[in-house]
Order: structure tokens, then C-alpha cells, then sequence
């Protein structure tokens, strides 16, 4: 059968769709087991302190990326923290995205952290999210040993 | 060559077909820590870093930019050369053209693959043409079988010449190499009985697939000096990409990017005599056919020679040319690590520094990297700055 | 440095859905480019191909232009990266004195893949990838804190947009020549606040090619080719968490290294044109205060000043820049290119009259990591 016009659309030339799809299964390492266990068992936030120049690295590291020394100091940060930015997605990307959106993302500085903590923000209105405010980890019921076992950041209210 | 630059630092993971206790970043630390420790130089002293892998054997985009927690790279000029099989052996030419261009002292070259987080084979043979071949194509392993039945009704070849490759390599690793991935001594029996794959490649001709990181430091003439007392020059490079499409492989006889490769490096380095001037080869042999064939490619031996001269055994550890002494690839394949492994491998042996798998009194060595679609990288190294 | 000149250069038109193939593209501008620096595929001595497996839908995606390039002729190696890294791994060949001529090719064609997936692919798999980030929202995250940090106005940012795109109006190349407002900026589409559409970058594709020779071949050959006097690249930390999004540390670091290779003391009064790596609005102006064209903080008031306009003191993105046309590896590589019509006052209706000193700029990873600086003189 020959190649349709529709099929060779304005351009006269086909497009060949495919898609890549592979499994991985990636390895968390110590740091990264010890953190999310922490997470799962316990709901709280660790983190590594570097013996240096003192960074706390929230993810933890084992090794300092500015000293580029081992890390074998762990810290406990607080579950609250501030916000430095903030953004409410609200375009869709089908296979990537943890929500329907809109959904909002911030950058938290969690109480004894240096580094900020990317995450997803909730019980809060969008429009009513600053800069600055206080923000309270809430975990979820069920957790698995990821990322998303902090369900997201809430406004904390003194 | 306006910059003299030598090799100072080698460093390595202990390879496995499964690195579960470390995260990406971690596993490139390590061999970094160890090549930076084996210089006794610090991460100050690196001016300019170059990493590679294959993007899809661990899914992540930007891999200068997301390695460096573990590369050292924060604040520092860093960028990505990746070109397939070959990525390790390109790294390792970029870190020697970082230095020789003068813009860098100290070069930090760094490979690494965790190919347990992802299906290799798959992952693979995505590389064929999305249009005309990835439907029907999977791995590299089909052409260089083919490419074998080929050489063995020209010249006579046997699939127990093969088998000699497997043994010496696997051999090697077990008795020499501690950071070797399979360490265990096979016999040529064990070769010829286990399994095929694709006719004429059994089980043990061909590479494993392993999670690993090298780090290798280049440095200038006065830097190089200053650092190590003997460091390993780099007298000559080649790179050669030859095909374009993987079908076009299973008609060669032999590995035409190779001998190209070779005849840059050797022409750059004073190589005419590789057989004699060679004290010492780290090839890479994804296969253990390729082990017999692509000798010629080096100018090692003459055209069909291969057989003949791995059959003599000069290519074994106490033979005039020991080839592999680290156990190549079909012991250790940790595939963005692989090429750049070799060149390291073969500075440990101009430096003095290769421990039991030292081969006594090696000066200069040869060093390649295979992948792509057949292409090939060559370096000579030596322990002086010139040839005799 | 004048030891490296760049002798050739060459640009597809970008669009979106480009019928070409990547090999085809490829093909396009190494012929082009070689035409305009009246040289044949055999005097070309290696080469440097820019590939990413990611953006180009498969893995050891330099083979889908090796034949194209002519790579399987001469030794060659890919870069992965922005086109200005490989144009760094050509110029670091040259320099090593063992090669003459150097081609370096950059393609991308956007439309054939889904950029927020692929820019997804940046994050952490064990960390922040499940968040859903990409490009546009990592962007978005930093475009808040830099203007929450410094008072910098989405006005400001918008202001960006609508010149860039008004000068695309005066390149051929470009895939996006508007005739846009601050209104239209702002009131355009909200994809991830502060982010809007019109302060984005468009899907393009296209090609980019450049040929750099050594200063004998040079001299010999033109009689006034366009040197490249510095060049530095530097990355930040990796994590958006480990960096104040706010500051462009890494830019800073590799400006001053290509500065002072060039000898460049005052970039304000020394440099002519910019052309940087605007893939979002907001960008150029924090790329302004990392180049030392302006205090920290102060890209804004730049912007508001009129001076980076093409009546301006220092005129940037003549092109219409990354905003105008992004088709992603060889953006870089295109800011080079115009840099070089630039100097050779071949930039046409773009053209900044008299420019003898120009900067080109690219970044890689999320955010702005990695920064790659070119300064070139004539
Ligand atoms: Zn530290």
C-alpha cells in the first residue's frame, strides 16, 4: 500500500515514532538507605555533617563535595524549616510528575540543615504560599523507603 | 606536542556484577580517593576533571553535572566525552588532550558504569538506527561471532585458540589482578564445554558486565616530574570511528578502525617495531575471538596470525609480550570504565607500579579501547619521554 | 591567545519539526561551514562531534552523525554537552598541537522526544527525580529565589523576552522572531510560577557547526580571522539544594579564568556583543551579573537601563538569543557562531557596528550548574 499523503504530512517526509523504555533499579548506597529508613521507621530527617567545613548535607553525602572529604558524622535536622522558593507546576507530563497538577514544589531549609530540601508543599492555597514562611514535613501513613514517604510540606502555624 | 603529559595516579574500585553498597556518586569517589592517594595529591591540586559513561545503563542525564559529589568536581571546570564502548579510552585521550593543550596542569579523568541498575543488553541496542535497525538487532555479541566464523575458515583458526584467550585472560585476573571483577582460573576444556551464546561464542569467550569506576590523573611535564618519580608518558594517541552501522561489521575480517587507531599512535609515538618495542599490552577484547584476531589490527603479527601466536603462549604472563596481565574485559567490564581501565592498567606497568601483576622491566606499553561500531582508540605509553 | 581561530561557521534555520533527519542537519552545516571557510571535507583533520543519548532518543547517538560529519575519516570524539564544550574539546586538539583544522558539529532536534521527561533525567533517580522536576520548574524555583533575593520584578525578566525575540526579527536563523510587550509576556500563559510561557524558550531544531584551525593555517589562509583569546567552564554543586539559586558562582569562576586568559580587566568597556545562554528570561540577566557585566542583584537594573538593547553600550543576544531558538546541544555552539559573524561584521541587520571583542556563553545541567565562557577578539 503506498504511503499516504496524510502520513507524509506537509513536511513529505514520515516520522517514525518509538519510545525507549527500560527498567532500573538504582542503588540508594549507604547514606541514602540510612536516610530513608530514618524516614520510614521513624519520621525523622537525618542528615551528614561535614568535619571540616560543617555543612549538614540534607540528602546526607559520605563525602563533602566542597572538602571532598568522608563523611561519617550523621545529624539530626528538624522536621520544620523555612521556605526559600517556591513553584506550582501546572502543565502535565504524563509518567514523571508525583500529582495531577497544579501542584507546588519548594526548596526548604530544614532547622540545623545546610544544604535546602526540594519537595512538593501542601495544605496550602497557592496563592497564599510566600517566601520565608515556616514549613512542617507531614509524612505519609504508609511509608516505603522513598522519596515520597514525606508527603509534603505544610505552613506551620505558631 | 607542545605539553609533555604523563600519568601519575591510577586509581580503581574493586569491581563486581553488583555494587549494591554504593549509590553512583559514592562508587566514583572511590576510585578518585584512590588515584588521588596513589599521586599523594589532593583534590586542590586537580585543575580540570573529565568523566564518561553511557547514559542509558543508569538513566541519568548530565552526568558531569550530577556526579559531581563524587567526581570533586563542584567549582571546578568539569565536562562529559562519551562515545559508546570507547567512552573510557576517549576520557582518557581527553584528559590527555586537557593537559597537552596547556589550558590544565593536573587532569582528572574518571569512568564509571553501575550497569547492574539497568538491562544492558537492551539498553545496547538502542544504539542501532532507530528506523532501519533497532527492530532486529540486540547486542554486540552477533558480529564479532560472525566476524570470528569468518577468520577461522580463512586462516584456519579454531574456537580452542579462542579458549586459550579466555583462559589467559581469566587466569591473569584470578592469580594477579585483586580489584578484578570474575577471579576465578577456567581451563580450556571449561571454555570449550560451556554453553554456546552465538556459534562460535560460548559462555566464557565473552565479557561479563560490572559495576566499577576508574580515575586516572594526567599532568604536565614539571607537574608530572614533580609528582611521581616515574610517570607514564603518553607518547602517542588515536581514535577512529569508523562505521556507522553495526550490519557493515559482520562483513570484516578484521578491526580496520584499529589498525588506523594504531598507525596515528605509533606514527605519533615512533612505534615501527610494535611486536619488539611493546613490553607489554592492555587490550580491549570484548570478546575472547577478538583476543586471536585483532593482533593483526596492532601490527603484532602478521595477517592470520593470531592463532600462531597465542598458541606459542608469548602472550601469557612470562612470554615476550604479555597481553592483558590485569585479566582484560572478559574478566572486568565495567563498560565507561572499561577503555579508560586499560590505559591505567598500562601506566601501572611503565610506572612500576602494577604490584603482582607487574611484568618485570616493562617500558613501554600499548593500550586500546573498542565499542561504537567498531571503532578503536590507541595509546602508547612509555616510561620515558622518548623511545630509545 | 591567538592560537586558535575560528575559520568557518554555519547554522541551519531553526524550527520545529524539522523534516531533516540529525544526519541530515549535521550534514547541512558541515557542508555550509566548510563553504564558508573555503575548505573541502579533506582538509579537515578531526573532528569533534556534540551528542547527547538523552535528547537524541538512543544510545552512542554520535553514530547517527558520524558519516555526516565526516568523523569516520579523521580521528574525532563526542562531547556531551552544550555545543560550547565541544567547541572547548576542539580548540583543547588544536592547542595540543597535534592537529591543524578541527570541525565541531552540534545538532538537536527537540520535537522528536518530550524535553520535560528528558529534563527530568537531570534529578537524582534516588532523590528529587520523583518530584517531577524538569527544566522548566527546577527554572521556575530559581527564577523565585532570585527575585525574592534581590527585588528583581517579573517586569524586569519579561523586558529580557521582548528584546530577544524583537532582534530575532533580524536573524534568518531564528525560530522565534516576535513583536511581543511586557503585557504579552506577562499575561502569557502561567506554565510554573513565576514562569510563563513567553519567558520561555522555544522547541527547535537545528544544527550548528564551527571550524577552528591553528594560527599558521590561519594567518596563511584569511586575512582577518576571528582569534579565540579565552575560554573557562566551571560547575556548582549539583543538588538545587546545596546552591543558593540565587548566585551564579560557577559563571563567575569561568569568566574570570577566560578574562584573564583573554586580558580582559574591565568586561563592560572591553567587550562589544554578548551572546549567552537564555533559555529562560530571567537567565540573562543573572548570566549578566555572573559575566561581571553588572553588580550582583543589579540585572535588572540593567535590563530597565536600555544598555544590553541593540542600541545599548553592550548589546546581548543581537541573535534573539536561546529564547529565540533553542535547539538544545547546539545552542551554544550558535551563540559562537553569531559571535563569530559578529567580529567579522557579517551579522547583517544584527550586526552591533564596529564589534572587535565578543563573548559567547553556554550552560549544561539544571538551573545554569555548569557555565562554559568563550571570548573572542579580531
Ligand atoms: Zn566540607
Amino acid at each position: 500500500m503506498a504511503v499516504s499523503s496524510e502520513e507524509l504530512g506537509n513536511t513529505g517526509t514520515l516520522k517514525y515514532p518509538s519510545r525507549i523504555r527500560l527498567p532500573y533499579t538504582w542503588h540508594a548506597g549507604k547514606a541514602g538507605s540510612r536516610f530513608y529508613q530514618e524516614i520510614k521507621d521513624h519520621c525523622k530527617i537525618w542528615g551528614t555533617k561535614c568535619p571540616r567545613c560543617g555543612w549538614v548535607y540534607v540528602p546526607p553525602r559520605e563525602t563533602c563535595p566542597r572538602c571532598f572529604l568522608d563523611i561519617d558524622e550523621w545529624v539530626e535536622v528538624g522536621d520544620a524549616g523555612t521556605l526559600l522558593t517556591y513553584t506550582i507546576t501546572r502543565y502535565s507530563v504524563p509518567g514523571i510528575q508525583p500529582h495531577e497538577p497544579p501542584y507546588a514544589l519548594g526548596i526548604i531549609k530544614l532547622d540545623g540543615a545546610g544544604s535546602g530540601l526540594v519537595h512538593l508543599l501542601g495544605e496550602i492555597e497557592p496563592e497564599d504560599i510566600r517566601v520565608g514562611m515556616r514549613v512542617q514535613a507531614v509524612f505519609r501513613e504508609v511509608r516505603e523507603g522513598n522519596y515520597l514517604d514525606i508527603k509534603y510540606f505544610k505552613p506551620l502555624r505558631s | 606536542m607542545k605539553n609533555r603529559v604523563g600519568i601519575v595516579g591510577v586509581g580503581q574500585t574493586h569491581h563486581k556484577s553488583k555494587n549494591t553498597d554504593c549509590k553512583g556518586q559514592e562508587l566514583i569517589s572511590i576510585a578518585v580517593k584512590r588515584a588521588l592517594e596513589s599521586a599523594d595529591l589532593t583534590m586542590a591540586d586537580i585543575d580540570a576533571i573529565v568523566i564518561g559513561n553511557m547514559d542509558h545503563f543508569e538513566s541519568i542525564n548530565y552526568v558531569d553535572m550530577w556526579s559531581v559529589d563524587g567526581s570533586g568536581g563542584y567549582m571546578k571546570p568539569i565536562m562529559k566525552v562519551t562515545t559508546g564502548g570507547t567512552t573510557g579510552s576517549a576520557v582518557g585521550h581527553a584528559g590527555f588532550y586537557h593537559v597537552a593543550s596547556g589550558l590544565f596542569d593536573t587532569v582528572l579523568a574518571i569512568g564509571w558504569e553501575q550497569n547492574s541498575e539497568s538491562d544492558t543488553t537492551a539498553a545496547i541496542s538502542t544504539c542501532f538506527d532507530p528506523i532501519t535497525e533497532r527492530e532486529f538487532c540486540g547486542g554486540a555479541i552477533g558480529p564479532l561471532a560472525a566476524q570470528y566464523t569468518a577468520y577461522m575458515s580463512k586462516y584456519g583458526a579454531t574456537e580452542e585458540d579462542a579458549a586459550l584467550v579466555s583462559v589467559r585472560d581469566h587466569n591473569n585476573a584470578a592469580l594477579y589482578n585483586p580489584y578484578a571483577h570474575l577471579r576465578q582460573t577456567i581451563t580450556v576444556e571449561e571454555v570449550m564445554k560451556s554453553p554456546y551464546i552465538s556459534y562460535p561464542m560460548k559462555f566464557l569467550d565473552i565479557c561479563p558486565r560490572s559495576d566499577g569506576a576508574c580515575a586516572v590523573i594526567f599532568a604536565g611535564e614539571d607537574k608530572a616530574k614533580k609528582t611521581v618519580e616515574r610517570p607514564a608518558w603518553i607518547l602517542g594517541v588515536g581514535d577512529c570511528h569508523i562505521l556507522v552501522h553495526l550490519a557493515d561489521g559482520i562483513g570484516l575480517a578484521n578491526l580496520p578502525s584499529l589498525e588506523r587507531a594504531a598507525r596515528e599512535a605509533y606514527e605519533m609515538a615512533g612505534i615501527t617495531d610494535p611486536f619488539r618495542q611493546f613490553d607489554v599490552a592492555e587490550l580491549y577484547v570484548p570478546a575472547s575471538t577478538a583476543g586471536v584476531t585483532w593482533m593483526e589490527a596492532l601490527g603484532l603479527c602478521e595477517e592470520g596470525g593470531g592463532p600462531r601466536l597465542i598458541r606459542s603462549g608469548v602472550t601469557n604472563m612470562v612470554g615476550e609480550l604479555p597481553i592483558n596481565p590485569s585479566g582484560g574485559v572478559l574478566a572486568t567490564n565495567p563498560i565507561g570504565a572499561t577503555g579508560l581501565l586499560r590505559i591505567g592498567e598500562a601506566a601501572l606497568q611503565v610506572m612500576g607500579k602494577a604490584e603482582e601483576k607487574q611484568v618485570e622491566g616493562a617500558r613501554v606499553a600499548v593500550a586500546t579501547g573498542f565499542g561504537g561500531c567498531f571503532w578503536s582508540d590507541v595509546t602508547v605509553l612509555s616510561s620515558s619521554t622518548q623511545l630509545d | 591567545m591567538d592560537e586558535v581561530a575560528i575559520i568557518g561557521v554555519a547554522q541551519t534555520r531553526y524550527q520545529r519539526d524539522n523534516p531533516a533527519s540529525h544526519a541530515e542537519m549535521a550534514y547541512e552545516v558541515t557542508r555550509k561551514a566548510l563553504e564558508d571557510a573555503g575548505l573541502t571535507i579533506d582538509d579537515i583533520d578531526n573532528t569533534v562531534t556534540v551528542c547527547n543519548d538523552f535528547w537524541d532518543g538512543r544510545t552512542i547517538s554520535c553514530m547517527t552523525i558520524t558519516e555526516a560529519t565526516g568523523s569516520h575519516k579523521v580521528p574525532t570524539t563526542n562531547v556531551e554537552g552544550d555545543g560550547t564544550y565541544g567547541a572547548l574539546m576542539g580548540a583543547m586538539r588544536l592547542l595540543s598541537g597535534l592537529h591543524e583544522v578541527t570541525l565541531v558539529v552540534a545538532q538537536s532536534k527537540v520535537s522528536e522526544g518530550i524535553p520535560a521527561v528528558i529534563t527530568n533525567a537531570m534529578f537524582d533517580p534516588v532523590y528529587e527525580r520523583s518530584l517531577g522536576l524538569d527544566a522548566i520548574n527546577s527554572s521556575a524555583l530559581q527564577m523565585r529565589r532570585y527575585m525574592s533575593k534581590y527585588g528583581i520584578t517579573e517586569e524586569q525578566c519579561a523586558k529580557v523576552s521582548v528584546k530577544n525575540h524583537k532582534n530575532a526579527k533580524s536573524n534568518p536563523y531564528a525560530h522565534m522572531p516576535l513583536d511581543i510587550t511586557v503585557d504579552d509576556v506577562l499575561k502569557s500563559r502561567v506554565l510554573a510560577d513565576p514562569i510563563k510561557l513567553l519567558d520561555t524558550s522555544p522547541v527547535s531544531d537545528g544544527a550548528c557547526a564551527i571550524i577552528m584551525a591553528v594560527d599558521e593555517v590561519a594567518k596563511k589562509r584569511y586575512s582577518k580571522p576571528v582569534w579565540i583569546r579565552g575560554i573557562g567552564h566551571c560547575a556548582d554543586a549539583y543538588h538545587l539544594g546545596d546552591r543558593d539559586l540565587a548566585e551564579v558562582d560557577a559563571l563567575v569562576s569561568a569568566a574570570r579564568r577566560a578574562y584573564s586568559m583573554a586580558g580582559i580587566q574591565d568586561p563592560v568597556r572591553e567587550i562589544d556583543v554578548a551572546e549567552v545562554y537564555d533559555a529562560f528570561s530571567y537567565m540573562e540577566l543573572m548570566w549578566m551579573e555572573g559575566l561581571g557585566f553588572c553588580g550582583r542583584g543589579e540585572g535588572g537594573a540593567m535590563i530597565d537601563s536600555g544598555m544590553t538593547g541593540m542600541n545599548g553600550a553592550l548589546p546581548v543576544n543581537p541573535s534573539g538569543g536561546v529564547l529565540s531558538a533553542h535547539p538544545v546541544q547546539a545552542a551554544g555552539l550558535a551563540r559562537i557562531a553569531e559571535a563569530v559573524l559578529q567580529l567579522r561584521g557579517k551579522a547583517d541587520a544584527r550586526q552591533v557596528e564596529g564589534a572587535t571583542v565578543a563573548l559567547a556563553h553556554g550552560i549544561e545541567g539544571a538551573c545554569g550548574q555548569g557555565h562554559c565562557v568563550f571570548v573572542l577578539g579580531r
